[in-house]
């Protein structure tokens, strides 16, 4: 290949507003439920309803604007986004198309190639349509609204980005920042954090952008990369045999690692965009920005500073305890409640870290209660169990939220400090194992180390390590 | 007197006095219903038994004294637009053929508050889209004083029912003049209200920035009273205005002396027939004498408001109706294949012509291309058209004028062309533009006996000085009459 | 200037509308909406360089709804009027190949 290209991105990312309510009814955005139960005249379009707008998706929407540095549209509209499919009750979603609440801002990533800012071209607010099952069995499909009216934000990029790792660090950031302002749980698995990718490709030095596509169906980083990847190729290669992209929407299959256009005749993508006369502008106060700015919580940047002064941790362990609001919650929390920031911060990053990593889970997923981390720390330090218990105990926590005071109580996990038990023990093993102590006193240390092990076992890991090595080395040196 | 003669407010006075029963009133209107209905045609569907339960237990309550209002137990009917919980809402569409609301709309609900009793739902051009009552998939209604002619629309069923005296009162509503119109072609009172007076939560939408749901009485005093009624702000509207001057009766006076009325020069041209013309301005002069003081003058940008009306409501239309698709409720295609199939064969089977027409001409201007040059310059057109009326209403407090510029048409006239259709609504589609309150109150008849109406426009939440100059006019002259037809059928029952 | 609708805008609208004419319709459409437009284009005599494009009559904004949840199952209302339905779903024709 002579020429070299290069990869140029845009993202569209929807994220769902962890609001209790739809944006336009009063039904519940509940995840689940069976379908159909969360619907109304409203978010099924029954003739003759109307919306009426959910205030705290204003809110939300402005936090995420404020806090991804935009410009704010203090006169912003709605408008209506026609067309045809059966997951849109009223066949139109109400969007913003004219006047979007937020607009030209920007965040900075971070990856192997360095710092780098991504604008972002605007932030509208809209409503989630409903989501479709299809019936292998009868060879139809089911309509279930639930989904119908959640209320959406899509952040638009400009097409800033070069890679994929880019795409990742960008994504990573904004749902660091949407967790941490509370907006939303930022959940690409199920849903609630979408991106649409939008790629062309030029050649390196062109001041003109190539013919994009837009790739939809991304549902978790790694299709994003792969997709990424994939379309890059795709492009690169009609390029090479001198052909044209064509500009279209193109769904990707992650199993099959290959996308396909989504384009059909009845697909005419002109929505037909006009301002919703069921709905009233909505206008923005300076008062109102400044109380939202007021309102903003700790995020993510100031929090890695904190972590560093306040608790001494190192910067490796910051950036991973803030690197999921959850986590960082779950930490903050169990400090507060057992004082001890390096104790706690070592059983997430080591122990809760190692857990997840084999069950597959994000550390969003962590469901324990910090009241029950902080009881096991308390354990250890009162040498109620030793290390190796606690460890047990924790895997236990994990999975179930146990209290760790009942399970050490009820399985007699207990240090056993009995000095006799021990010592009879240790006496039955020295007498079964001459040898050992015939090479321990002719000075060989590791001979001690293998009674040691044997007492820990026989004694079910309860006993204190420095009770056991203190006896054995008394008891094998008389 | 038949019972049937009488307006909205004196029965519910006799009601009120224990001289007839809620039942009695019922059933007078199911008779007349029975006797005209299959001739005129103004009812979807006629709720006998509703009607007759509902009439025992709104008597109930007026004994008990939890229901006082002027309107208790006075039988109304209801436009077909408006969802009624349990009773078929059909909009004259097949597209809607089967559907039974699940809820009721906010404006009805508060005529239910008020002891009104529904007989049933009107007859209306097709999802309002219309000016004659034709454009119904259920058959046209036709004008109770000849039959002959249409009764206007598109609350054509409404206005033709009350004139008939099928009902006491009805709702309509109105986006271009669908109540002003049609109230002229049946020589009934019609009030259209300020944008936002009356809910439209329930109201089947049509042009949202434009449909206004208001009464059809029998006269100005009923049309004042029902206002007060259906009047309310509703949270699930969000362009429901919040207002605290909604006693409407209060305006009943008949004193219009001081009062500055502006008859616009440019409603008096050459497409208004002669005897519209003379019946408007000898009520003009009647007002005069009575004190008003009456004025010509240029409104100007009148012959603007079509062009920029039809692109407004034909492009909101497109959009409103795009829901109606065979997958939530109503009608389905039967043979269809896939999906967009069914959504083309629904639709197209579902549909009549003239909706179809907007639908086309709605979606065509709002594509992409042609929504700077159509949607865009109409909505600029709008402001200009609110400036006018501005500046009218700083120096009057009414505007006085035609409703139509002639009397209704016969039957099959009006559908022959579509565009001379719309021209017919030259002088009532720039008040829903300007989100104006008007009135249409009858001013005489034609030497060939049809119905004259008479056109008064307010400033934005001026609905009193509309109802004072309306009250006024009508004190001067013989209160409302039956037509032959309906007289004669009231009196057999009498008899 | 007259409007000339073409056989490709009438289909092109249809798609857009999802409206199935007959050829007569056609032929029909292509007549009304072409002298519909004209008639608009007497909209053109208008100079509105400069005039803000009104929505809304009247300059209300900021209707909001608390974040509340108000309603409870009602989904046996929802679906009542349903042309088709499966298990608590509303049935469509399917939507992918």
């Amino acid at each position: 290949m002579s020429r070299q290209y290069e990869t140029v991105i845009g993202l569209e990312v929807h994220v769902e507003l962890a609001t209790k309510t739809k944006i336009f009814c009063g039904c519940s955005t509940e995840f689940g439920g069976a379908p159909n139960t969360h619907t109304c005249p409203v978010c099924t379009g029954m003739p003759g309803s109307l919306p009426v707008l959910n205030k705290q998706v204003v809110e939300y929407a402005l936090a995420v604007g404020l806090a991804t540095n935009c410009g704010i549209n203090q006169y912003c509209k709605f408008d209506r986004k026609n067309y045809f499919y059966p997951d849109n009750p009223q066949n139109y979603q109400i969007s913003q198309l004219y006047l979007p609440i937020c607009h030209d801002g920007w965040v900075e990533i971070e990856t192997a190639a360095g710092k780098k800012k991504i604008g972002i071209h605007e932030i509208h607010m809209e409503e989630d349509a409903g989501k479709l099952i299809h019936d292998e069995w009868e060879d139809c499909s089911l309509v279930d609204y639930n989904r119908s009216g959640v209320p959406l934000i899509e952040i638009v990029s400009e097409p800033d980005m070069r890679s994929a790792d880019e795409v990742i660090a960008y994504l990573e950031k904004l749902r660091l920042i949407i967790q941490y302002l509370g907006a939303s749980d930022c959940k690409l698995q199920e849903g609630s954090m979408r991106a649409d990718v939008n790629l062309s490709v030029r050649e390196v030095g062109a001041t003109q952008y190539g013919t994009r596509t837009e790739m939809k169906n991304l549902n978790s980083f790694k299709a994003i990369a792969r997709a990424i990847e994939g379309e890059r190729i795709r492009q690169t290669e009609l390029l090479e045999d001198g052909k044209q992209v064509v500009q279209e929407t193109r769904r990707w299959d992650d199993n099959k690692e290959s996308s396909r256009a989504m384009r059909s005749k009845e697909d005419a993508q002109d929505y037909r965009y006009f301002p919703d006369p069921d709905l009233t502008p909505v206008v923005i106060s300076d008062e109102w920005i400044a109380r939202v700015k007021a309102a903003q919580p700790e995020l993510r940047t100031e929090k890695l500073e904190r972590y560093q002064k306040e608790y001494g941790l190192p910067l490796y362990d910051a950036e991973i305890l803030t690197g999921s609001k959850h986590l960082a919650d779950v930490f903050e929390e169990t400090v507060k409640l057992c004082g001890r920031p390096k104790e706690v911060s070592n059983w997430l990053m080591t122990e809760a870290m190692r857990l997840l990593k084999e069950r597959e889970l994000e550390p969003e997923s962590l469901a324990f209660s910090p009241e029950n981390l902080a009881k096991l720390i308390g354990l250890v330090e009162k040498n109620v169990i030793n290390r190796t218990v606690a460890r047990t105990v924790f895997e236990v926590v994990f999975a179930e939220d146990a209290d760790p005071e009942k399970y050490v109580e009820e399985h007699g996990l207990k240090v056993v400090n009995d000095e006799g038990a021990l010592k009879t023990v240790i006496e039955e093993l020295l007498a079964a194992n001459p040898q050992s102590v015939a090479d321990f006193r002719a000075g060989k240390e590791k001979a001690m180390g293998f009674i040691v092990g044997q007492t820990m076992r026989a004694m079910k890991g309860k006993a204190d390590p420095s009770v056991v090595n203190a006896l054995v080395r008394e008891l094998m040196s008389r | 007197m038949s019972i049937l003669s009488m307006t909205a407010v004196q029965l519910g006075r006799s009601i009120k006095a224990g001289e007839i029963s809620v039942a009695e009133a019922v059933k007078a209107s199911l008779d007349q219903i029975r006797a005209l209905d299959p001739a005129l045609n103004c009812f979807v569907t006629v709720d006998e038994e509703g009607a007759l339960r509902r009439a025992l237990e709104v008597q109930e309550k007026i004994r008990d004294g939890s229901l006082t209002g002027p309107l208790a137990g006075v039988p109304v009917a209801i436009k077909d637009n408006m969802c009624t919980e349990g009773l078929l809402t059909t909009c004259s569409s097949k597209i809607l053929g089967n559907f039974v609301p699940t809820y009721t709309a906010e404006a009805v609900k508060n005529l239910e508050k008020a002891g009104a009793v529904i007989l049933g739902k009107t007859n209306m051009d097709e999802f309002a889209m219309g000016s004659t009552t034709e454009t119904s998939a259920y058959g046209e209604t036709r004008n109770p004083w000849n039959p002959e002619h249409v009764p206007g629309g598109s609350s054509g069923g409404s206005c033709a029912a009350v004139a008939a005296g099928e009902c006491f009162y009805a709702l309509g509503s109105d986006t271009g003049g669908s109540i002003r119109q049609p109230s002229s072609f049946c020589g009934v009172t019609g009030l259209k209200p300020t944008y936002g007076t009356v809910s439209r939560y329930g109201l089947i939408a049509y042009g949202s920035s434009l449909d206004q749901i208001g009464p059809v009485a029998k006269d100005v005093t009923d049309c004042a009273a029902v206002l007060e009624a259906v009047s309310s702000y509703d949270k699930k509207d969000s362009t429901s205005m919040r207002r605290t001057d909604c006693d409407f009766t209060a305006a009943l006076e008949d004193d219009v002396r001081g009062m500055r009325i502006g008859i616009p020069r440019d409603y008096f041209g050459t497409g208004l027939n002669p005897e519209v013309g003379a019946a408007v301005l000898q009520a003009a002069r009647v007002l005069e004498e009575k004190g008003a003081v009456v004025e010509e003058f240029d409104l100007s940008l009148v012959e603007y408001a079509i062009p920029a009306y039809y692109v407004i409501a034909s492009a909101e239309a497109s959009s409103n109706l795009s829901r109606f698709d065979g997958v939530k409720y109503g009608y389905r295609a039967k043979d269809y294949d896939g999906l967009h199939s069914m959504y083309k064969k629904t639709r197209s089977e579902g549909f009549g012509p003239e909706v179809k027409r907007r639908i086309m001409l709605g979606s065509f201007v709002l594509s992409s291309g042609y929504y700077d040059a159509y949607y865009l310059k109409a909505l600029r057109t709008k402001a200009l058209i609110k400036e006018a009326f501005n500046k009218a209403f700083e120096k009057y407090d009414v505007i006085l004028g035609p409703a139509a510029p002639a009397p209704a048409p016969r039957l099959g006239e009006s559908l022959k062309d579509p565009l001379q259709m719309y021209l017919g609504d030259i002088y009532t589609v720039s008040v829903n533009l300007a989100g104006l309150p008007a009135m249409t109150v009858p001013c005489g008849f034609t030497e060939s006996g049809l119905p004259i109406g008479l056109q008064l426009i307010g400033d934005c939440f001026q609905e009193k000085k509309i109802i004072r100059a309306g009250y006024a006019w009508e004190c001067s002259r013989e209160g409302f009459k039956l037509p032959a037809m309906a007289a004669e059928a009231a009196e057999q029952e009498v008899r | 200037m007259a409007q000339i609708i073409t056989d490709e805008t009438i289909e092109y609208v249809g798609i857009l509308a999802k409206l199935e004419l007959s050829s007569e319709e056609k032929e029909a459409a292509k007549n009304d909406m072409g002298r519909m437009l004209d008639y608009i284009d007497k909209l053109n005599e208008l100079d509105t360089a400069g005039v803000e494009p009104m929505s809304h009559v009247f300059p209300i904004n900021n209707v909001f709804r608390e974040d509340v949840v108000t309603n409870g199952d009602e989904r046996e209302l929802i679906l009542k009027n349903a042309p088709e339905t499966k298990d608590g779903a509303f049935k469509v024709p399917k939507t992918v190949e």
